[in-house]
């Protein structure tokens, strides 16, 4: 019928079926194709179903509360890319999807399964938020990845690609796991063991060692870094000999962590040599003397021969020496001086910039509290905002090793002393919301900025970082601020309005962060 | 009757968006913020002033237990209707964190136009409960046979042109293209039949549908024909068949039926674009009668439909039908209280019955696409590249080289594909994260093209997830 139908009546006789006396041929064929359609969607029936889907994992965690749901909703449908331009006073929801999301996960709730699609969509846009946002969606979010190939990231990023791993009392299967996994999910077993059991971890990294790729090897030995004690140190001595450079370097790095290891004597010794405190001018002064050559020792430990262009050997060496030697060889090597008054001591022959990094890389990775606080000095001292001997950037990694309550009011005080234009870096450090000295600091700065004249898109990243770290019980501080102000003779034309703007949106923020911490209550 | 404390989600809220960016734009008015002096009287009216840019807050006023669906009044100057402060008032309103508390007096100016609406609406339905009968009956009948006689050319030279086209071949329409299927369709424009024009057009768009178009083609060549057939021959048909062969031509139709009291559930909300016209579809379940019902919604040139009814709330309404056999169009008529949440949902059944429920709808109306059925205890099932057999509803679909999803019956083994246009939807997504390979109880439509989930529940209890 078809064929007739697509050649025409014309060309093609009708079946003798069809042929119905008195009736135009096309009529006849229209008639019974009229009659075939209605009758085969009459008999429509169902089609034998395909083999079901595993059903997901459990998910044992509470269900969200029902504001939080709808605000959640409401925090999706604000993907990026929609409108754009300049801000207003409106606050941008996808910023604080983040903070919604780590309370949701510190609270231990689990996600409605119908928001899984817009999360995952959300997660798959921006990579910071994956670790939060995949935690949060827990297990079904993995099985619906699965099922479909715009979603693999999520595989990817959950170690083990959201295998089950067996408990780590079940020896058989650990050993199992481990000997026929694949790479992804022997990380994971790795990692997940070495959290709690870091002993059995080792003997399973020992008992194959040898016979793997050397990738791989580096990939297991970062996970040391978890649980990282003296009783590693037998087996990362000995992978000081590996075949790779990149295992050696780690092994090393590792070593140099533990402050008791036979490595971190010999880069003591090593570093003590090149620095000592010179008695015989007026004041005591440093005196460095670096390295003369890398020996076979040397590299065996650790040390990069070769400096990258542009730098001395001789310095790059002393770097890393001093970076890699515990923090404790000074005190009693400089005259039982404190590590401020270490700190504090003049460097001959413009040693003091290469010294002073070299500590803060040592401190920052011995995470020495003491050694930070020597570094970083006031926040208020004249060269903390210049190109002093320490950058903003080893000054925010320096801060993270302080308390929170230190941290915060260093900050303070250097935005008191310096303003904010440099502050950014520093801010990002700072444990949210924001200890109430550190707030106010960076909002009578911006008061400051606005009497100045200036626009506020020129504080923009503080401004954004304000919104999403101050502590939302300031909101009532600040409505103050939101009025427009009169135009004042040196103000830059229009400042006001968006200022108050600005401010409007701050506020509005807030308010809103409020808001989410109420919905999200412990369960 | 009031439904005190009765407040939708944020959900529902954005909805009643015309368009992405109000949605965008709502939401971030929908915090404490920008609103001062907001209020509401706990049976609908709900007012706020909301702090733009501008020295003067706008005054925004929205009443959501109106019978025609939400009424909205902002002083902005958007004509976006509703405008992002109408949107943003009520989501702050669904948010329930106090800012917008609950049996207020309204202030004057919202008073004002609350008072003035609503004394209009009363107007009008004591006004439309009289008898609408033309003032001269007579020429009311003349004008109609008029239009009939039109019809009648129109379906004539339809029923010509498509026995030209079977004599000549259906080859030909690939290459014709669609200027003569467009020309055609207005020439029945012409002639009143705007239903007829509507099947033309997608008669032109056949050919161009990829693989097994030529089966696809001569099956609506032969519908339209059958519907020319049934309009030509009417008066030789049952009342019910002749009535619903009248709307399906596109003569327009009054709602009739006696008034139906119940508690409708609001199934789905969805639009469907065609040409200038956006097509909104509401399903309703009455949870007394059991009834499964259709509300149409038109909006024209790019403006939202205005009907809007929030998915998961029932109301205490009555409805009428419009006539035809089989028919489950209705229209809204006086609602009693402000939509409430129900715990009520359709029974469901087995995919063997919504199959056989579809073909018995046809026998009333063999036109029909599909039928609304619910099915209980059924996993969305991925059936990998399964060639289609004969009897299957997918013998119609686009040929299956690529997985697609069907709704599977672990019970009983049998299966409802989707419809093609059902799995390029989010909505598909979400119906597979809720059911995380387990049973739930879905609602949607099911045709001769496949099943197109609409609303879903999980098995145990929980909200209806909207899917369109």
């Amino acid at each position: 019928m078809v064929t007739t139908a697509l050649l025409g009546t014309e060309r093609r006789a009708l079946p003798a079926s069809l042929q119905t006396p008195g009736k135009e041929a096309p009529i006849a064929l229209l008639d019974a194709a009229a009659v075939q359609t209605v009758r085969r969607r009459a008999g429509l029936r169902a089609a034998p179903a395909a083999a079901l889907p595993e059903p997901a994992a459990d998910d044992p965690r509470p269900p969200l509360p029902p504001a939080a749901r709808s605000r959640l909703a409401t925090l999706l449908t604000d993907q990026p890319g929609t409108g754009g331009g300049r801000r207003g006073a409106a606050p941008d929801l996808m910023e604080l999807l983040p903070q919604w999301l780590a309370l949701a996960n510190a609270r231990g709730y689990g996600a409605p399964p119908e928001l899984l699609p817009a999360l995952l969509n959300a997660a798959r846009g921006r990579t910071d938020l994956r670790p939060q946002a995949l935690t949060f969606a827990g297990p079904r979010a993995l099985w619906l990845a699965r099922l479909n190939p715009d979603w693999k990231f999520a595989l990817r990023a959950t170690p083990g690609g959201g295998v089950t791993l067996p408990s780590a009392d079940d020896a058989p299967q650990v050993r199992r796991l481990w000997e026929e996994g694949l790479f992804a999910e022997r990380v994971a077993l790795l990692t997940t063991l070495r959290a709690h059991h870091a002993g059995t971890a080792l003997d399973l990294l020992v008992s194959t060692w040898s016979t793997e790729r050397a990738e791989d090897r580096l990939m297991f030995l970062d996970s040391l870094r978890t649980g990282l004690s003296a009783a590693d140190e037998p087996f990362l001595e000995q992978a000081l000999t590996d075949r790779s450079r990149n295992v050696r370097a780690t092994a090393a790095e590792l070593l140099s962590a533990l402050p008791d290891s036979a490595l971190a004597g010999r880069m003591s010794t090593r570093a003590a040599s090149c620095v000592a405190v010179d008695h015989t001018s007026d004041t005591p002064t440093l005196t460095v003397e670096a390295p003369h050559e890398c020996d076979a020792g040397m590299e065996r430990d650790g040390v990069t021969p070769k400096p990258p262009t542009g730098r001395g050997e001789r310095s790059w060496w002393l770097g890393q020496l001093v970076e890699a030697a515990p923090l404790a060889t000074w005190q009693p090597r400089l005259g039982n001086r404190t590590p401020a008054e270490i700190v504090a001591l003049p460097v001959a022959d413009d040693w003091r910039g290469e010294l002073h990094a070299a500590w803060c890389r040592a401190a920052v990775r011995q995470r020495d509290v003491a050694w930070s606080r020597a570094l970083l000095g006031t926040p208020a001292s004249p060269d903390a905002a210049g190109p002093g001997a320490v950058s903003l950037a080893e000054r925010a990694k320096l801060l993270a090793s302080l308390p929170a309550a230190e941290r915060a009011d260093w900050v303070a005080g250097f935005i008191a002393a310096h303003g904010l234009s440099e502050a950014f870096q520093l801010l990002g450090v700072c444990a949210v919301p924001w200890a109430e000295p550190l707030g106010r600091a960076v909002v009578d700065s911006l008061n400051i900025a606005r009497d100045a004249g200036s626009y506020p898109w020129s504080f923009s990243g503080v401004m954004g970082l304000a919104e999403r770290c101050l502590d939302p019980s300031e909101a009532i501080r600040l409505e103050a601020l939101t009025a427009i102000p009169d135009e004042s003779e040196n103000a830059s034309p229009g400042a006001g309005g968006y200022w108050s703007e600005a401010f409007q949106r701050l506020v509005t923020t807030l308010r809103l962060r409020a808001a989410i911490r109420d919905e999200l209550p412990p369960p | 009757m009031t439904q005190q404390g009765v407040r939708w989600t944020a959900d529902q809220v954005l909805a009643l968006a015309p368009d992405a960016p109000s949605r965008k734009a709502g939401s971030k008015l929908g915090v404490a913020g920008p609103w001062s002096e907001a209020g509401s009287t706990g049976e609908g009216a709900v007012w706020g002033l909301c702090k733009g840019s501008g020295s003067k807050p706008y005054q925004t006023i929205v009443d959501i237990a109106d019978v025609a669906g939400p009424a909205y009044k902002c002083s902005c100057p958007s004509r976006k209707f509703p405008c992002k402060h109408a949107l943003g008032l009520l989501l702050v309103w669904a948010g329930s964190d106090g800012t917008v508390p609950d049996g207020g007096e309204p202030p004057a100016w919202a008073e004002e136009w609350l008072t003035a609406r609503r004394k209009r609406v009363d107007g009008q339905q004591s006004s439309s409960a009289a008898p609408t009968a033309s003032a001269d009956p007579e020429a009311a009948r003349r004008r109609a046979e008029k239009r009939a006689e039109r019809i009648t050319a129109g379906a004539t030279e339809l029923e010509q042109r498509l026995t030209d086209l079977l004599r000549g071949g259906t080859a030909s329409a690939e290459q014709m293209g669609y200027g003569l299927w467009e020309e055609t369709a207005a020439r029945m424009v012409d002639a009143q039949a705007p239903g007829l024009a509507a099947r033309v057009r997608e008669l032109g768009a056949i050919p161009s549908s990829g693989a097994g178009w030529p089966v696809r083609l001569l099956a609506e060549c032969a519908l339209l024909h059958l519907l020319d057939q049934g309009w030509l021959h009417r008066d030789r048909l049952p009342d019910g068949l002749a009535a619903t062969v009248r709307s399906r031509v596109g003569l327009p139709a009054q709602a009739e039926g006696p008034p139906v009291r119940d508690q409708w559930a609001v199934l789905a909300q969805y639009d469907t674009a065609d040409g200038r016209l956006t097509t909104r579809r509401i399903w309703l379940y009455g949870t007394e009668s059991g009834r499964t019902a259709l509300l149409l919604s038109y909006g024209a040139a790019g403006r939202a439909p205005a009907l809007t009814l929030p998915v998961g709330l029932a109301l205490d309404a009555e409805v009428s039908g419009y006539p035809g056999a089989g028919q489950l169009r209705v229209e809204l008529g006086e609602q009693f209280a402000a939509p409430a949440p129900t715990a009520r949902r359709p029974p469901g059944v087995r995919p063997e019955e919504a199959a056989a429920r579809y073909g018995t709808a046809l026998r009333d109306d063999p036109w029909l696409e599909s039928w609304p059925v619910t099915l209980a205890g059924v996993i969305p099932t991925l059936s990998q590249g399964t060639p289609s057999t004969q009897g299957t509803p997918s013998t119609q679909g686009t040929p299956s080289t690529s997985a697609s999803w069907q709704l599977a019956d672990p019970v009983t083994g049998s299966a409802l594909p989707l419809a093609p246009s059902a799995t390029s939807r989010p909505g598909l997504w979400r119906l597979i994260a809720l059911s995380g390979g387990s049973p739930l109880t879905v609602f949607g439509e099911c045709g001769h093209r496949g099943f197109t989930p609409l609303a879903a529940w999980p098995q145990d209890s929980g909200e209806t997830v909207s899917l369109c």
